[in-house]
């Protein structure tokens, strides 16, 4: 690990071996300093050789030469800017920067360290901000405009949002960073002098930065469980469609590419393809998106958080910039590997969760068939049950969110305990709406992280529970996914309650869940069902508990 | 900056984000996703340099990029503040 980390250092030092230190100073002679210094940049480039082909700073300067006297000092002043931003002090901040965001994550591993880590990472990315704000020259008006509003409403948002609000903010934030990098890199094109690589990669930045962004609004308003969005394809070949578009973006990116001047500036047609990309990329990240339906939004949540880190990832390579190369790549990296643990907790691949059907089949048994012997329980009978139980396992669904009864769990729990009853959570990777969605309800009620146990920790034991209260889940405890090799759900793995004792299910009714199939476990031997919303069928379950 | 330099840093900076974040528990995956909504904020670097060059067309698309990017970075890194504090042990 340490190995890994020493050898990105190594890289980024490296990286950038070219020096323009401009110190602050009036524009005229910062100026000067700068031409001067590409002049003898350009004649020491002879002796390091390394980097003389690659080096867009030294390059663009040398290329500057033949250009109309008009351009030219328009586009040495922005060079001043230019050089002055990588300076060596600025590269190294940048440095730190990107290995205190290392370590943030790093130190995420454990609830324990998690809140520091998160400090760190804060400490990075103000460092890397302030050294970006030293750079001489910039107009701070627009900056601090900026920051303001930004700052004033993120800071709100962070503060009023629920916690079962939380997936519907990460979609939004998914965007915003979408957005975001769209904008910085179509800002560029006004200053930023034009390479097949910046040319490609300002491409890239509009059409990942705008699916994000318009994907992540239409999770965003999904997730809110609006009627205006239907589920399923809203025309026939849409997948088809979609791909058609990912070509004209293609060769909209191409148009980019070649449309720079003499100078080696951007023109026109620049712009004008760099935003008809992303108008397109924005329709195809709505048609992509608005398909999708909720059991799967943990996937589209975390696919689209990948998508932010690589549109910011893409902006790096536009401005040149190592910090946003190495902290969006973070980002990316994070988002996959999320997106990858949700698709394996469902047993499907990723296109078969963007692109495929999820219902029942014509092999799926009849509902009516399936529940004949359903037994509906009264509180005060599961009361009785939980008097005799010595150990109790809770396992909270997307219901629990919905019902907003993780205070009452908690209550349960503590009642439960007090009376030589050990109660575990256990925790399916799918339940809820984004990864990790129930554990963070369930902490906000004060339950301790250590009574949150994982899928895989809890199945060996399931016969030692006396008692499994599943609360709003249905698919995640659907024996059918290891009996009918033939369902929807074959294979996927599911938290095994039907093996523990005695089985209760805190439902509102039978409906099926996401998958459109019947759950044998409601009507096993064992199980009783409890009908009602799960936070009034909770505060009776502790009221006849406390009576009995 | 050249394009190999460039991707020698993308392909190891993936790596090293692979090696720890398989190692963040699913307990802590909805702060780790709120955290890295915050990191990629990071953007706000190149926001600041769009919105303080030269020329009004690059300051107005710079501003509102400055204003999303600082939106992840404030929120993004608040709230995961405010999560974290409510994982607690027993």
């Amino acid at each position: 690990m340490l190995n890994l980390l020493l050898i990105l250092v190594a890289v980024c030092s490296f990286g950038q071996p070219t020096d323009h230190e401009v110190p602050t100073a009036t524009p005229s002679t910062e100026l000067r300093r700068d031409q001067a210094e590409h002049t003898a940049g350009a004649i020491q480039h002879d002796d390091d050789n390394a980097d003389v082909a690659g080096d867009d700073e030294g390059g663009a300067a040398e290329q500057l030469a033949p250009a109309d006297d008009g351009g030219l000092g328009e586009v040495v002043e922005g060079e001043a800017v230019h050089g002055s931003r990588s300076s060596s002090g600025r590269r190294l901040a940048y440095l730190i920067a990107s290995i205190l965001f290392i370590a943030g994550l790093k130190w995420l591993t454990h609830p324990r360290t998690a809140v520091n880590g998160n400090l760190i990472s804060a400490a990075g990315m103000l460092l890397a901000v302030v050294a970006t704000l030293t750079v001489g020259g910039l107009n701070w008006v627009w900056i601090i405009i900026g920051l303001v509003i930004g700052g004033a409403y993120g800071g709100y948002k962070a503060i009023k949002v629920e916690m079962t609000a939380m997936p519907e903010m990460v979609a939004l934030f998914n965007g915003f960073g979408g957005i975001a990098s769209v904008l910085v890199a179509g800002a560029a094109l006004f200053y930023e002098a034009a390479t097949v690589q910046t040319g490609v990669a300002t491409a890239l930045s509009g059409f990942i930065g705008s699916i994000t962004f318009f994907g992540s609004i239409v999770a965003y308003y999904k997730l809110q469980n609006v009627k205006w969005i239907p589920n399923g394809s809203m025309f026939s070949a849409q997948q088809v469609f979609n791909g058609v578009l990912v070509v004209v973006c293609i060769l909209l990116g191409w148009w980019l590419t070649v449309s720079y001047g003499t100078n080696g500036m951007p023109t026109g047609s620049a712009h004008a393809a760099y935003w008809l990309i992303f108008i397109v990329a924005a329709i195809l990240g709505i048609l992509i998106t608005q398909p999708i339906g909720g059991a799967d939004m943990p996937v589209v949540i975390a696919l689209l958080n990948s998508y932010s880190g690589l549109a910011a990832c893409a902006t790096g390579f536009v401005i040149s910039n190592t910090v946003l190369i190495i902290a969006g790549s973070l980002v990316g990296a994070s988002g996959i590997i999320l997106t990858k643990i949700m698709c394996k907790a469902m047993n499907r691949s990723l296109p078969n969760v963007i692109f495929g059907k999820m219902g029942p089949t014509s092999e799926t048994p009849d509902a009516d068939e399936v529940y004949k012997t359903v037994k509906s329980a009264s509180p005060e009978e599961v009361a009785m049950l939980f008097d005799s139980a010595q150990k109790a396992i809770i396992i909270p669904g997307y219901g629990m969110a919905v019902s907003q009864c993780q205070h009452a769990c908690r209550d349960l729990m503590n009642l439960l305990e007090s009376r030589g009853c050990t109660v575990d959570f256990g925790v399916h990777p799918v339940a809820g709406r984004m990864p990790g969605h129930m554990n963070v309800l369930l902490a906000e009620a004060n339950i301790p992280y250590d009574k949150l146990r994982e899928m895989d920790e809890v199945n060996p034991e399931m016969e030692q529970y006396d008692v499994a209260l599943v609360i709003g889940a249905n698919d995640v405890v659907n024996p059918v996914a290891r009996t009918d090799p033939k369902s929807p759900i074959a294979g996927m793995p599911i938290i095994d309650v039907d093996k523990a004792r005695t089985c209760v299910v805190v439902k509102r009714s039978l409906s099926p869940g996401f998958a459109g199939i019947p759950n044998p476990l409601f009507a096993a031997e064992n199980t009783l069902m409890m009908f009602g919303d799960g936070k009034k069928a909770m505060l009776e379950l502790i009221a006849a508990l406390k009576e009995g | 900056m050249d394009l190999v330099t460039g991707l020698t840093i993308f392909a190891l900076a993936m790596y090293v984000g692979r090696e720890i974040i398989t190692k963040v528990p699913p307990t802590l995956h909805t702060p780790l996703m709120s955290g890295s909504n915050a990191i990629s904020g990071i953007t706000l670097v190149g926001a600041v340099l769009a919105a303080g060059h030269d020329g009004l067309a690059a300051n107005i698309v710079g501003c509102l990029a400055v204003a999303f990017a600082t939106i992840n970075v404030i929120g993004g890194y608040a709230v995961t503040h405010r999560m974290l504090g409510m994982f607690k042990k027993k």
